[in-house]
C-alpha cells in the first residue's frame, strides 16, 4: 500500500512482498495489522468481562472461562496490543523523523515482528486446546505453577517468544537512533517522538531481561521439574512478584513515553508553536526513565516487604510525578498563545491531558503505602491503571494513528468520522473508568466472576458496562473510517497537516529509500524552519547517488515459525515423549535458518543514480 | 580517523600515540597479572573471610574496568554511548539484585 506498485500486483505477489519485507513502512503496517487484530481480541475480551458483570450474581460465563478470559484480556492488551500498536508508529515514523533511509538493522526488525505476531498466535492457541491461562495477567505464583491443564504454559512460552520479539525491536531503534541520524541532527534537535522512542527502547533492553529470567524460571517449574517458585522445595514465590514488576513498572513507561511522544509532535503541531521548554521535555522524559527502575515494589506494598522498603519505594513512587508534572504544563504552555486547529489528532491530545493527570493523581493516592492497604487488588486499582493505559497509550496510538496515516498510506482518515470516534470513546472511556474507583472504594475486589446484588455495587458496575459499549462502538467507528478511508483512496499532499518535523519533507508516497539525499538539519523543527525561510523544503546534504538497499528475505518467517513449532513441542512434552520429535523439528527449522542467514552472503542491492533522476522523488 | 593533507605530520603523530597506547597496555597487562597474585595470595594466605571476599570483589571490579579501558578502546573518542548504555545496564542490574538481596533474601 506504501508504494503505488503495490496496487497493480496480485493478491499473491503482494502477499508474498509482506511475508518477506525488511522495509521498515512495511513493517510498521504489519505491526498495524498484528497489533489492530489483538486490540481487537482484547477489546472482545474485555466486553466479556463487562457483561458478565453488568448485573449482579450473573451467569453470562462460567467461572473458569471468566478467569481465562480476564487474563487473557490484559497480557493481550499489553504486550500483543500496546506494544505491537506503538512499534508500529516507531517504525513508520523514527527513521523518517531522523533522516534515515531504514533502521539500522533491517532484517533484525523483520525478525523482531515475526517473533511477536508467532509469539502472540501461540498464546492464543491455548483457546483452542486446553484452554486459556487463567492466573492473571501477572501470573503469580503459586497460583501460577499450581494452574491445571496448559494455559500458563502458553503464557511463558508465547510471552517468551514475543518478548525476544521486543527486545530486538528495542536494540534496532537504539542503534538506529544513535548512529543514523541526519547530518546536523543532533540529540538535542531530535523530535520529541524520536527521543521518547529512544529512551523507551533502553528500557526494553533493561527491563525485559527480567521478564526473560522469570518466565524461564516458570517454564522450567511446570514443564522441567524446576523448584524455583515452591516453597516447599525450598523455592520462593515472591521471587516471581520481584521479576515480574521490575520489568512490570518499567513496561508501563516503555507503553506510555511513546505515547507521550505522539502528543509532543500533535501539539506543536496544531497550535503552531514550537514545543514549549523542549529540553525540559527531553530531561523529563530521561528522569522518568530513571526513576522507573525503582519503583517496583509499590506493585506489592501488601506484600509484607516491611515499612522500610515501602516507605522508599512509596517516595521513589510519588516523585515520578514531579517529571510527569512537567511535561503536563509544558503541553498547556505549548498551547498557550498558539494558533489552536482542532484536528482529530489534538482532539485526543486534549481528551489525554485531563484523563492522563486523573490517572496520575489516582496513582499517587495509591502510591501511599498505607492508604493503598485500602486500594489494594481492588477497582480502584482497575480504575486508575485504565485512566493512565486507555487515557496515555490508547489515546496516544488513535492520535498517533490519525496523525501519521497519511504518512504511512498516503491518504487521509475522515475526519468528522474521527471526531465520533474520539467522543464515543472518550466518554465510553470515562462512563466505564471513573465509577469504578467509587466501586473499588466501596469494597469491589478486581478480577472477581461475581458480586452479589444489594451491596451497593449494581448501578455503578451497570453504567460502566454502558461506558463499554460506547467504547465499542467508537473503535467500530475506527475501523469503519480505515475501511472507507482506503476504499475511496484520496491521495493528498506529502505534508497535509502543515507540520514541523522532517518525516512531513517527504513526497507522498513515501518512496521506499525515504530520502533521495538525506537532507541538512539545521535545527529543531527542520522543515519549520526550511517553510519559514521561504524554501518550503529540505536542502540535501549530499550529492545524488546510488542508494544501497537491504535485501528481502524470508528467512524471519521462517525463524519464528521454527520456535513457534519448537514451542508447542515443549508445552506437550509433559504429556507425552513423542512431542519432542515436534520441538526438535521447530528447533531445527529455527536453527537451520540461522545457519543460512549466517553463512549466506546477503549484501542487498544499489539502486542507481539514473534510475532516481527519472523518478524525481525525494529531497531535491 | 580522518587523514589529513600534511601526511609526513600526521604519520608521526600517529605514531606516538600507538607507542603511547602499547606502553598503557603492557602496564595495564603487568598489573592485572599482579591483581591476580594478590587475589591468589590473600587466599592461600589464610586471611579473614571478611576481608578476602571484599578485596578480591574490588580487585576483579578494577581488572573488568582495565580490560573494557584499555583492551577493548572505551577509553578512545566515540565510545560514550557503549559507555552510557553499560554504565544504565549495570546500574539496573544493581538495583534488581540490591533489591533482591535486601528485600527477599536478607
Amino acid at each position: 500500500m506504501s508504494t503505488h506498485a503495490a496496487e497493480k500486483r496480485g493478491f499473491g505477489a503482494v502477499l508474498w512482498d509482506y511475508l518477506t519485507t525488511v522495509d521498515h513502512k512495511k513493517i510498521a503496517i504489519l505491526y498495524l495489522i498484528g497489533g489492530g487484530f489483538f486490540f481487537v481480541l482484547g477489546g472482545l475480551e474485555a466486553m466479556l468481562i463487562r457483561i458478565q458483570l453488568i448485573s449482579p450474581d450473573n451467569e453470562f460465563i462460567s467461572a473458569q472461562f471468566y478467569n481465562e478470559v480476564m487474563t487473557m484480556h490484559g497480557t493481550t492488551m499489553i504486550f500483543l496490543a500496546a506494544m505491537p500498536l506503538l512499534f508500529a508508529l516507531m517504525n513508520a515514523v523514527v527513521p523518517l523523523q531522523i533522516g534515515a533511509r531504514d533502521v539500522a538493522f533491517p532484517f533484525v526488525n523483520a525478525l523482531g515482528f515475526w517473533l511477536f505476531a508467532f509469539g502472540g498466535i501461540l498464546l492464543n492457541l491455548s483457546w483452542f486446546v486446553t484452554g486459556a491461562p487463567d492466573a492473571g495477567w501477572t501470573a503469580y505464583a503459586p497460583l501460577s505453577i499450581i494452574s491445571p491443564g496448559h494455559g500458563v504454559d502458553f503464557y511463558a512460552v508465547g510471552l517468551q517468544i514475543s518478548g525476544f520479539g521486543t527486545l530486538m525491536a528495542g536494540i534496532n531503534f537504539i542503534v538506529t537512533i544513535i548512529n543514523m541520524r541526519a547530518p546536523g541532527m543532533t540529540y538535542m534537535r531530535m523530535p520529541l517522538f524520536t527521543w521518547t522512542t529512544f529512551v523507551a527502547s533502553i528500557l526494553i533492553l533493561f527491563a525485559f531481561p527480567a521478564l526473560t529470567v522469570g518466565l524461564f524460571e516458570m517454564t522450567f517449574d511446570r514443564l522441567f521439574g524446576a523448584n524455583f517458585f515452591k516453597p516447599e522445595m525450598g523455592g520462593n514465590v515472591i521471587i516471581w512478584e520481584h521479576l515480574f514488576w521490575i520489568f512490570g513498572h518499567p513496561e508501563v513507561y516503555i507503553l506510555v513515553l511513546p505515547a507521550f511522544g505522539v502528543f509532543s509532535e500533535v501539539i506543536p503541531t496544531f497550535s503552531k508553536k514550537r514545543l514549549f521548554g523542549y529540553s525540559s521535555m527531553v530531561f523529563a522524559t530521561v528522569l522518568i526513565a530513571f526513576l522507573g527502575f525503582m519503583v517496583w515494589a509499590h506493585h506489592m506494598f501488601t506484600v509484607g516487604l516491611g515499612p522500610i522498603a515501602n516507605s522508599i519505594f512509596a517516595v521513589a513512587t510519588m516523585a515520578i510525578a514531579v517529571p510527569t508534572g512537567i511535561k503536563i504544563f509544558n503541553w498547556l504552555l505549548t498551547m498557550w498563545g498558539g494558533n489552536i486547529r482542532i484536528t482529530t489528532p489534538m482532539l485526543y491530545a486534549l481528551g489525554f491531558i485531563p484523563s492522563f493527570t486523573i490517572g496520575g493523581m489516582t496513582g499517587v493516592m495509591l502510591a501511599t503505602a498505607a492508604a493503598d492497604l485500602q486500594y489494594h487488588d481492588s477497582y480502584f486499582v482497575v480504575g486508575h491503571f485504565h485512566y493512565v493505559i486507555v487515557g496515555g497509550v490508547v489515546f496516544g496510538v488513535l492520535a498517533g494513528l490519525t496523525y501519521w496515516w497519511p504518512r504511512m498510506f498516503g491518504t487521509m482518515l475522515d475526519e468528522k468520522l474521527g471526531k465520533w470516534t474520539f467522543w464515543l470513546f472518550f466518554i465510553g472511556f470515562h462512563l466505564t473508568f471513573f465509577i469504578q474507583h467509587f466501586l473499588g472504594l466501596m469494597g469491589m475486589p478486581r478480577r472477581y466472576w461475581k458480586f452479589l446484588p444489594d451491596q451497593g455495587l449494581d448501578t455503578g458496575n451497570l453504567i460502566s458496562t454502558i461506558g463499554a459499549f460506547f467504547m465499542a462502538a467508537g473503535a467500530i467507528l475506527f475501523v469503519w473510517n480505515i475501511i472507507i478511508t482506503s476504499v475511496r483512496n484520496e491521495k493528498v499532499s506529502g505534508d497535509p497537516w502543515d507540520a514541523r518535523t522532517l518525516e512531513w519533507a517527504i513526497p507522498n508516497p513515501t518512496p521506499e529509500y525515504n530520502f533521495k539525499q538525506i537532507p541538512l538539519v539545521r535545527g529543531l523543527d527542520p522543515l519549520w524552519i526550511e517553510k519559514m525561510e521561504g524554501n518550503g523544503k529540505m536542502t540535501p546534504a549530499e550529492p545524488l547517488g546510488d542508494i544501497h538497499m537491504p535485501n528481502s528475505s524470508f528467512l524471519p518467517f521462517m525463524m519464528s515459525l521454527g520456535l513457534f513449532i519448537a514451542g508447542i513441542g515443549v508445552i506437550f512434552q509433559v504429556d507425552n515423549n513423542s512431542w519432542w520429535i515436534v520441538a526438535i523439528i521447530g528447533f531445527a527449522i529455527t536453527l537451520g535458518t540461522m545457519f543460512l542467514r549466517s553463512i549466506k552472503d546477503d549484501l542487498g542491492y544499489h539502486i542507481h543514480k539514473e534510475d532516481l533522476e527519472d523518478k524525481g522523488a525525494g529531497v531535491k | 580517523m580522518s587523514k589529513n593533507t600534511n601526511s609526513a605530520h600526521s604519520e608521526q603523530f600517529y605514531k606516538e600515540k600507538h607507542k603511547e597506547e602499547m606502553k598503557h597496555q603492557v602496564i595495564t597487562f603487568a598489573m592485572m597479572i599482579i591483581f591476580t597474585i594478590i587475589a591468589f595470595g590473600l587466599v592461600a594466605g589464610g586471611f579473614s573471610k571478611y576481608f578476602t571476599i571484599p578485596v578480591i570483589l574490588v580487585l576483579a571490579v578494577v581488572q573488568f574496568l582495565f580490560q573494557l579501558y584499555y583492551f577493548m578502546h572505551m577509553n578512545q573518542k566515540g565510545h560514550e554511548m557503549p559507555a552510557l548504555m553499560i554504565y544504565s545496564g549495570v546500574f539496573a542490574a544493581a538495583l534488581t539484585v540490591l533489591g533482591l538481596t535486601t528485600i527477599v533474601w536478607w
